[in-house]
């Protein structure tokens, strides 16, 4: 830093050098000086509004607040004098006068920023005998609970939803002693990160409602933990109310998540104590599955793994020694058929395929784009936490466009926000490429379209923004033209400039490519001698065994339908898994109860592939097991050697032997494009996405998250025109009828869903028995 | 930048907002540049709660909202704040008698407790058939030297004595 901006000021007869620009409090908190506060908090904007961090500042007629008085040269101030210490105390009696005195039963007791800044600098009585003034709550959905009566009218949670999660949901309404802070209708927020204004509320006016009154602060325990729901890998604290959860709070990571994590991060625990875990081993007897000792278990799972013609599916969500392990056996019993990526169609361009899919920068990045194509990609949902990091970028200025199969919400303003058919995105992403001057000579097939203004507007923006990028997110992956996608994204990169990014789709995507879960390439990314089935191939025709680890296929695979009737014609079905679901119900010969990420030291590789690790913080219930312990013992029972680790560590150890030399690079190479191949334009196409809340075993069942807005989706969404064209009306049922299997979901209204098109969801029980996600579809009304 | 909730579907504006209230709005949007609609929103809740016989609906902020493209709590936000807004249905005739200083030493109490008399209900009340609504005054109207006055449907009455304002308000429909 230059001189000119260093200036030096004196804060309670200690010389501290700060930046010209700062604020008072900035200097002060980096000082380590305490200066009591409500309405600042060094994420939000400057409010000024509570009065609290007031300081005497020599040559200053009054007070000034710390948080909105900007620091100047040869400044001295006085935090705890006799004038500021009045001054704060006065102030803390104005806010107490319609605060309740209701500590001993309000949840934020014990953690309370007002009960410890009243100790610290309120008076030992009030003045103020008249009456309090009381506020009836609204509620505001199944995640936060509301006590506005306690609420002190900082406006961190208005500011919150206004700068950080781009949505304006609780506001001010009111005046005077008749402001309340809240939706001012009865209506529940839908931000997929609101949970965060419970831990930025100073007060106990918006408190966790899962966790409500079950326990106090001081009786918790915290433990470090990692967020196994999307591949930013948010850093949270676990906290434990002897041994049982009792709730998820963030753990502040600058380069990571900040100090935020999406709603999944935090009430996904909900779901980790479901009726569904499964407690003890289980096998299949006469057709019936019965509760088992282990040994019993392992022989059995031993004695149906060890067929020929065996099949490996492992979940993306699952930790990364679960991966490796998992194609270690696999490729011990001699199969190459290893795969996680279960929501996968298009395989073409898997042996050019990166090392692992990764950002292609460091997640703070995406704050200084100046440029960048999102496409498939609902990144608001599919990874929060990046999202809030994009709309930094595109708040600055930043040209941000989408070509997606829907207008999907955002919470910044776009540049072009493109929603076609899905069918179409190639040909736009190609039009795209085009604009561009790119080279797309291997895609001469495709029928040729004429570049746009909307589609210039998109590479004017790549080719002028000087820190630009073009990324993939979940719904290119699941989407039946990927490859082509693949090979548009490194054309439209290589000729702009822009670094090509990849959105891994789920948790451990990276890892799972890291740790050899692939039927093509062994751990470290190195090519496997003889390749394997992948994941669809698996399930296309049934294979003689399955081995299922962390996957609900009847959510997760491409085309849940087919995936049901191959694990009903195999001979073989054998899951680990912490959960029991309908389809191992139906179909499994074997279970093996497997401990999820609270519950066993697990790592998680995220985007821009970080190996974080988290202990096990809670014991597994009843006779379930860490999974890398049920691999051991299973290895053993099978006689296969390599697989005697003393402990999890050894595991990631190994691993790490072998991605010394990974490269991390996006900019492939393409030998193929896949041919084009359109469907009959006359057809009714299904689009859709795998919902925020449906993404893995683990949120699938937490209730709170299921009762909310976004874990409400089990529906046929579709266009007005496209319900007047059926003659239907909004909620009417309908019937949904996919290569021979139907399914019946109420219609909703949706004019965001292109034409042509109807969005059914998958990931969802009322589609579990419908075809692939993309595809023609029938509806009628039912 | 819009904050719009995205996920929150708004009523079109001119599925709730008369033609004549689409037009002063549209005029009033003309004062402002493009990007800053919402420099608009006084005039255009003003327009709307016209509309609507003295208060506005949810629906009809809601409206607003979509018509200006601002958050719908912020249009609440404002509606709220601004003691010339009504939020709840009101009667038809708004009467507010000024009770700030000068009027209050003129005798504005003796004016209040009479129409409250006179009508049988409080400040901040409307009367059963829906025509008076006695109107809180917040604040001074700037008609001191003719303390005390009120305000009926936006017309000054000042020197007002309890006879004076029976004429008055008995010649409202």
């Amino acid at each position: 830093m230059s001189d000119d901006t260093t200036i030096q000021i004196t804060v309670d007869g200690t010389p501290l050098t700060a930046q010209r620009g700062q604020m008072l409090i900035e200097v002060t908190d980096a000082a380590g000086i305490d200066v009591p506060r409500f309405c600042y908090h060094k994420k939000l904007s400057v409010a000024a509004n509570c009065r609290m961090c007031l300081v005497e500042v020599e040559k200053a007629p009054k007070p000034l607040p710390a948080c909105a008085t900007p620091v100047m040269p040869d400044m001295v101030v006085h935090t705890a004098s006799k004038l500021a210490r009045a001054a704060q105390k006065g102030t803390m009696e104005f806010l107490l006068i319609n605060h309740p005195l209701d500590c001993p039963i309000c949840d934020q007791g014990g953690e309370c920023e007002l009960q410890d800044v009243a100790m610290g600098y309120g008076g030992g009585a009030s003045q103020y005998t008249e009456g309090k003034r009381v506020v009836f709550d609204k509620y505001i959905g199944p995640l936060i609970a509301t006590e506005m009566t306690r609420c002190i009218h900082c406006t961190r949670c208005v500011r919150f939803g206004e700068e950080i999660a781009g949505i304006r949901e609780l506001g001010a309404t009111g005046r005077g002693e008749n402001v309340r802070i809240g939706t001012y209708i009865e209506k529940s927020v839908v931000s997929e990160v609101s949970g965060n204004v419970i831990d930025i509320c100073p007060v106990g006016a918006l408190t966790a409602r899962p966790s409500r009154y079950t326990a106090r602060s001081w009786e918790l325990s915290q433990q470090p933990s990692v967020s196994p729901h999307d591949s930013v890998g948010s850093n949270v604290f676990v906290h434990l109310d002897g041994t049982t959860i009792n709730r998820v709070v963030p753990r502040e990571n600058e380069s990571i998540n900040e100090v935020w994590i999406a709603d999944r991060d935090r009430f996904s625990y909900q779901g980790l104590t479901n009726s569904d875990r499964l407690q003890t081993p289980m096998v299949r007897v006469d057709g019936e599955l019965q509760a088992c000792d282990w040994s019993t278990a392992l022989a059995a799972a031993a004695d149906h793994v060890r067929r020929q013609d065996l099949g490996v599916l492992v979940s993306p969500n699952v930790t990364l020694e679960e991966l490796y392990l998992s194609q270690k056996l696999g490729r011990a019993l001699g199969t190459n058929n290893i795969d996680h990526r279960l929501g996968q169609l298009d395989f073409t361009a898997q042996d050019a395929a990166p090392v692992m899919p990764w950002l292609g920068m460091q997640l703070n990045d995406l704050e200084t784009l100046d440029a960048a194509l999102l496409i498939g990609s609902n990144i608001r949902k599919d990874q929060p936490i990046a999202a809030l990091r994009l709309r930094k970028s595109a708040l600055k200025g930043a040209a941000i466009s989408f070509i997606n199969p829907k207008r999907f919400g955002l919470h910044f303003d776009a540049c072009e926000n493109i929603a076609t058919r899905y069918d179409h995105m190639v040909s736009e992403l190609l039009c795209v490429a085009m604009a561009c001057g790119a080279d797309v000579s291997a895609m001469a097939d495709m029928p040729s379209t004429d570049a746009n203004e909307r589609h210039q507007r998109i590479a004017d923006s790549l080719n002028n923004g000087e820190r630009a990028a073009v990324f993939l997110g979940n719904i290119s992956v699941q989407h039946p033209s990927y490859s082509q996608l693949q090979y548009l994204a490194v054309a439209i990169a290589r000729k702009t400039g822009a670094t090509l990014g990849m959105l891994p789709e789920r948790a451990n995507t990276a890892g799972a490519w890291l740790a050899g879960a692939v039927p093509h390439r062994v751990a470290g990314g190195k090519k496997s001698s003889t390749e394997g089935l992948n994941a669809h191939a698996m399930l296309e025709a049934p294979l003689a065994a399955y081995l299922l680890v962390g996957c609900e296929l009847e959510f997760d695979a491409a085309n849940p339908a087919q995936a049901l009737s191959s694990l009903k014609g195999a001979s073989s079905v054998v899951a680990i898994s912490s959960y029991m679901s309908d389809s191992l119900r139906e179909h499994a010969d074997v279970i093996l109860p497997s401990a999820t990420f609270t519950e066993t030291f697990g790592t998680y590789v995220n985007a821009t592939g970080n190996w974080q690790s988290a202990r096990g913080v809670t014991a597994p219930p009843g006779d379930a097991r860490p999974a890398w312990k049920i691999f051991r013992v299973l290895a053993d029972e099978l006689e296969i050697d390599g697989f005697t680790y003393d402990s999890p560590e050894a595991v990631t150890k190994e691993l790490q032997g072998q991605c010394g030399d990974v490269q991390l690079t996006n900019m492939i190479q393409f030998d193929s494009v896949k041919a084009f191949e359109a469907p009959s334009t006359a057809a009714l196409l299904r689009a859709g996405e795998t919902p925020i809340y449906a993404t893995d075993p683990i949120v699938r069942r937490s209730q709170p998250l299921q009762k909310s807005l976004d874990g409400k989706q089990a529906f046929a969404f579709m266009a007005d025109a496209e319900l007047q064209k059926l003659s239907l009306k909004d909620g009417d049922v309908v019937q949904i009828k996919q290569n021979g299997s139907a399914v019946s979901l109420p219609s909703k209204l949706d004019n965001d869903i292109p034409l042509g098109c109807v969005w059914v969801p998958t990931g969802l029980p009322e589609t579990a028995a419908l075809g692939e996600l993309f595809g023609e579809i029938e509806v009628s009304r039912a | 930048m819009s904050s719009v909730p995205a996920d929150v579907t708004l009523p079109t504006p001119e599925s709730v907002l008369s033609e004549h209230s689409i037009e002063e709005i549209d005029e009033w949007l003309t004062r402002y540049p493009d990007d800053q609609k919402q420099s608009a929103v006084l005039a255009a809740l003003s327009v709307a709660q016209h509309q609507n016989l003295g208060w506005l609906s949810t629906e009809l902020m809601d409206a607003v909202a979509a018509k200006l493209e601002m958050a719908p709590i912020a249009v609440y936000e404002v509606a709220s704040f601004y003691s010339m807004f009504e939020t709840k249905p009101v009667g038809k005739h708004c009467v507010a008698i000024c009770t700030n200083i000068s009027c209050m030493l003129m005798g504005s109490d003796t004016i209040v407790e009479h129409v409250e008399n006179k009508f049988g209900i409080k400040l901040g009340d409307s009367t059963s058939d829906g025509k008076i609504y006695l109107k809180v005054e917040e604040e001074c109207l700037a008609a001191c030297s003719g303390g005390p006055m009120m305000q009926v449907d936006h017309v000054y009455h000042t020197q007002l004595t309890p006879q004076k304002v029976d004429e008055i308000l008995d010649a409202l429909d």
